[in-house]
């Protein structure tokens, strides 16, 4: 197993992270959440720095490699995930990053997302969902709602939305997370987990753009609503929710279905528990964004184990080694028939 | 009995049938045991599209043409000697190449009414009186196949297959070949897992020798003799599959591991199947999910510190493009291997052309220069894709390759290099912190330093938006724009500096001089050649450097009355010519998926010559 990267002598700091570039985000932009808690969380990993390589496409999001003082590439639109692959088929050991947004990852670059997924390479992908193209000013995503007015939609969007995660799991991803720009401590705990996940790691950040779409997500972020809004996953219990923790989460068949826990119906025992390792779980709890009667679930979605691309192919040059020795150059081009002209 | 054995220079041979008769495989066998009797051989495979177009029909037929002699063999022919065809689809498509007084050997039992309706025919087209110019010999050679096999118990179906070796061992006996190659062949292919196929395929080519020797149809054999070559060892290569090898023995002298991201597409896939197989060398191969995937994946392998290939032809370069301008801006070696088919769009998937020249020149978006290199003939695809290495290595910079259909799917024989004469390829990754800039410069070649992810201290961001002289932060002012557009050009200016000045094949002044580039140098050589041999002051230049131009060539013009400039498209390199030296070039175009034809130049010679109207 090729794990990333030596490990650091001395600790680092935030500091260490935060590159000579002016951040250009506008004020108020919920991407400078995200990029303050990557840079709080990247100094626990303990890698050299020069070891991380951050790796985007194009859009608000994907300016992110710009203010990280490690190596980066800001890509073209949606093939982030194709750069890294590079990278990482390369030199394994590094511990490499793609920041991208709605339009770059799951539009333009929706096929490039799957495909890298699908390969499990260690790859750690932080999409900022604002539900919005803002670099270009205001048209609809894939992931805007049915009905939102945008500039490109003046009478609504009449596109179904693509549930990040949902497409995630269906592209067979070995971690599907979930997060939001205005819960920092979780945002965080998102990122570790990403990081320690030997394999392809998506985690859906909802990222409030508060000049195109503001107030997006703000049922679950805000303080008055979030707690009746979303349901936090956490592996071995039971999903329970709601200010007073007085709801939770039963699976009826295979239909999710929030209960009151004070009614006397229902107790904690009752509910469903979470199990991060069961992927058929994962998708029930995708789907529960359908029905608007149920919390949001936040947290990871999945979280298995399978040989990342990088290994095996290393693995195939191990074994093509042992079998056949180091490649010798005079032979291949020899071939197999040759004659001697004098 | 004992028969006449006649010695020849040369001989083209034309192998044709339906495209499930094994016809390539067929030609492959006689070229690898021509090859090693130390014939120069030239080949062209032309097959159609179709994996297995339905039996029998005209536009099924796949054949395979070879020339091979003891003279200099440039090209595969453009007309054959002896045709064998396995069915009337294939006479009747191939008859039109086949010379007058050459030789037709037809597989007799194909000769029915029922395939005749399939191919479209009302008569047998043996009866055709236009056959009398022609030696017609008419074997029954499925019958005398299942008469070969008669005791192994084998279905109808499997004795079909075999019959192709009928014909194969008959011409070997015809051209005085033993089979011992062939033999090799089957015996590696088939022995161990099918030895009831190995028994069958063996029996069969034998009984082909057999019946060329025992039966009184040939009363001659010929025989050709070796070829007088630089003294060296051969062998016999395809086209595609020396790129491959250029790409590998580049990556070795560099001391960098090679990355090839490749989507499959035809003619290239060849390409990506040769590279897969050589994990012990250390070979990262990536099928990626697409071609633009694919490029992406070698720009992120390259700024990895990986010598970075992608594969692909003509509508894969076109996706291709946004990403190339991105390396382009990124200043990161990245060699991009273009083997070109008949195009626009879909075009003609198995047939050849020349037509992406001013796509790889200059087509992308804003002031996006790159280098772009050609190879001439199949072996030279080594040294074009070495060439191409060390160039994107030196000068930090993408590199098209061109090669074409012809020359990917050709052979010839190859003098192998001795690995240690391989001219050598230097890589400096920069390691000081204290000194790095990522749009510093070296002076002599304009060239930005490489700092792979992993060197401590060189943290630094790039990307696709304007850089800023030295330090490479984004920057939009306006004269660091035109400055670093204007330093990008000079950059790719300064490869002519680098790379051999142009040579002309004859002498350097004249009255025509004849100018190409790619697949068609054989047929542009042997027309020339012929000319002067009767006089004629002609005189050949075959372009390998595109992008930029070598830096002598202004001169060169100057010494001849007209410059004839032939091509497999439209009119592309004479555009750049004449944009660039302001010169009166003339055009030769044909563009018919084939390569150009040593006659129809030397007609555009003469007609220039005022000695022949066309």
């Amino acid at each position: 197993m090729s794990e990333t990267s030596e490990k650091q002598p001395t600790t680092s700091t935030v500091k260490d992270f935060q590159s000579d570039q002016d951040v250009r985000w506008c004020p108020g932009c919920g991407d400078y959440s995200i990029l303050a808690q990557v840079q709080r969380v990247f100094p626990e990993f303990g890698h050299k720095r020069e070891n991380y390589v951050a790796i985007s496409g194009i859009g608000c999001s994907s300016r992110f490699p710009y203010y990280m003082d490690v190596f980066g590439i800001h890509g073209i639109h949606g093939r982030a995930p194709a750069i890294a692959t590079g990278v990482k088929l390369v030199n394994p050991s590094l511990d490499v990053w793609v920041a991208t947004g709605d339009g770059d990852g799951l539009s333009i670059g929706g096929n490039h997302m799957i495909h890298m997924l699908r390969r499990n390479l260690n790859i750690k992908v932080l999409l900022f969902n604002n539900q919005i193209y803002g670099l270009t000013k205001g048209q609809f995503s894939p992931t805007s709602v049915m009905g939102q007015i945008t500039k490109s939609t003046p009478m609504g969007v009449i596109d179904s939305p693509f549930i990040p995660v949902s497409l995630a799991l269906g592209a067979q991803a070995t971690f599907v997370a979930r997060t939001m720009d205005r819960d920092p401590k979780h945002l965080q705990e998102m990122v570790r987990r990403a990081e320690h996940h030997h394999g392809a790691a998506f985690v859906e950040i909802y990222q409030n753009c508060n000049v195109f779409n503001d107030g997006a997500f703000f049922k679950f972020t805000e303080k008055g609503t979030k707690d009746d809004n979303v349901v936090y996953l956490e592996h071995g219990k039971p999903m329970v929710f709601g200010k007073e923790k007085d709801k939770g989460i039963r699976l009826e068949g295979f239909t999710p279905t929030a209960v009151s826990l004070t009614e006397g119906k229902y107790s904690a025992s009752d509910l469903l528990v979470h199990n991060e390792n069961d992927s058929t779980l994962a998708f029930i709890l995708a789907n529960m964004i359908h029905n608007p009667d149920l919390p949001r679930p936040m947290g990871v979605f999945l979280s298995i184990d399978n040989p990342t691309y990088e290994d095996l192919l290393d693995s195939q040059i191990a074994r093509a080694r042992s079998k056949k020795g180091e490649g010798d150059l005079q032979k291949l081009l020899n071939g197999e028939e040759t004659w001697v002209i004098s | 009995m004992t028969k006449n054995v006649q010695t020849l220079e040369e001989v083209t041979i034309r192998f044709a049938g339906d495209s499930g008769d094994g016809m390539q495989l067929t030609g492959t066998q006689f070229t690898n045991t021509v090859a090693a009797l130390g014939n120069d051989l030239s080949t062209l495979p032309d097959y159609p599209a179709e994996i297995r177009a339905p039996a029998g029909t005209t536009y099924g037929v796949s054949g395979f043409q070879i020339k091979f002699g003891s003279t200099d063999i440039l090209t595969p022919g453009d007309s054959c000697d002896v045709l064998v065809a396995m069915n009337p689809a294939a006479l009747v498509t191939n008859i039109k190449i086949l010379r007058t007084g050459g030789t037709i050997i037809v597989n007799e039992d194909s000769f029915t009414d029922k395939n005749f309706k399939i191919a479209g025919l009302t008569s047998n087209p043996l009866d055709d009186p236009g056959l009398d110019q022609y030696h017609v010999h008419r074997i029954g050679i499925t019958k005398l196949t299942g008469n070969a096999l008669a005791d192994l118990n084998l279905t109808t179906r499997m004795v079909e297959k075999t019959k192709n070796f009928f014909a194969l061992g008959l011409m070997y006996w015809l051209y005085n070949r033993e089979l011992d190659q062939s033999i090799r062949f089957i015996r590696e292919k088939f022995g161990a897992k099918d030895p009831d196929v190995a028994e069958a395929n063996l029996r069969v080519l034998k009984a082909g020798y057999n019946y060329g020797e025992t039966t009184e149809i040939f009363t001659t054999r010929y025989t050709v003799k070796p070829a007088k070559l630089p003294p060296g060892t051969y062998r016999n290569i395809m086209g595609n599959s020396a790129t491959a090898l250029g790409l590998v023995a580049a990556a070795a002298k560099a001391g960098l591991p090679l990355f090839l991201g490749s989507y499959p597409i035809t003619p290239a896939s060849d390409i990506l199947h040769e590279l897969s197989r050589l994990r012990e060398f250390g070979v990262k191969t990536f099928q990626a999910e697409d071609e633009i995937a694919a490029i992406c994946s070698a720009i992120g392998a390259s700024y990895a510190g990986a010598l970075a290939v992608t594969t692909t032809s003509g509508p894969g370069l076109a996706l291709k493009t946004e990403a190339l301008g991105l390396a382009i801006m990124l200043e990161l070696p990245l060699v991009v291997i273009d083997v070109q088919r008949g195009g626009p769009s879909t075009g003609l998937p198995t047939k050849t052309e020349q037509a992406d020249l001013l796509q790889a020149v200059v087509g992308r978006n804003g002031e996006a220069p790159l280098c772009v290199i050609a190879a001439s003939t199949p072996a030279e695809c080594f040294t074009a894709a070495y060439e191409a290495a060390r160039i994107a290595i030196k000068f930090m910079t993408p590199v098209i390759c061109m090669t074409d259909g012809y020359l990917g799917n050709g052979a010839e024989p190859w003098r192998i290099p001795r690995v240690d004469d391989l001219p050598p390829i230097s890589v400096h990754f920069a390691t000081d912190p204290a000194t790095f800039q990522p749009y510093s410069r070296d002076p002599e070649t304009l060239a930005r330093p490489w700092a792979v992810p992993g060197t401590p201290g060189l943290e630094h961001r790039i990307g696709g938006l304007e850089k800023q002289h030295i330090t490479g932060n984004i920057d939009y002012d306006p004269d660091n724009h035109d400055f670093m557009v204007k330093m990008r050009e000079a950059k790719i200016e300064r490869i002519a500096q680098d790379v051999p000045e142009q040579e002309i094949e004859g002498p350097s002044t004249g009255d025509v001089l004849v100018v190409g580039w790619g697949s068609t140098y054989g047929a542009i050589r042997s027309a020339v050649s012929a000319l002067r041999e009767k006089g004629k002051k002609v005189s050949h230049m075959h372009l390998r450097y595109l992008n930029p131009f070598p830096r002598n060539l202004a001169g060169l013009f100057k010494g001849f009355t007209h410059i004839l400039v032939p091509e497999i498209n439209n009119g592309q390199l004479i555009k750049l010519l004449r944009a660039r030296y302001l010169i009166d070039a003339r055009p030769f175009n044909v563009i018919k998926g084939l390569p150009l034809r040593e006659e129809e130049i030397e007609e555009q010679i003469e007609s220039l010559l005022g000695e022949r109207h066309v």
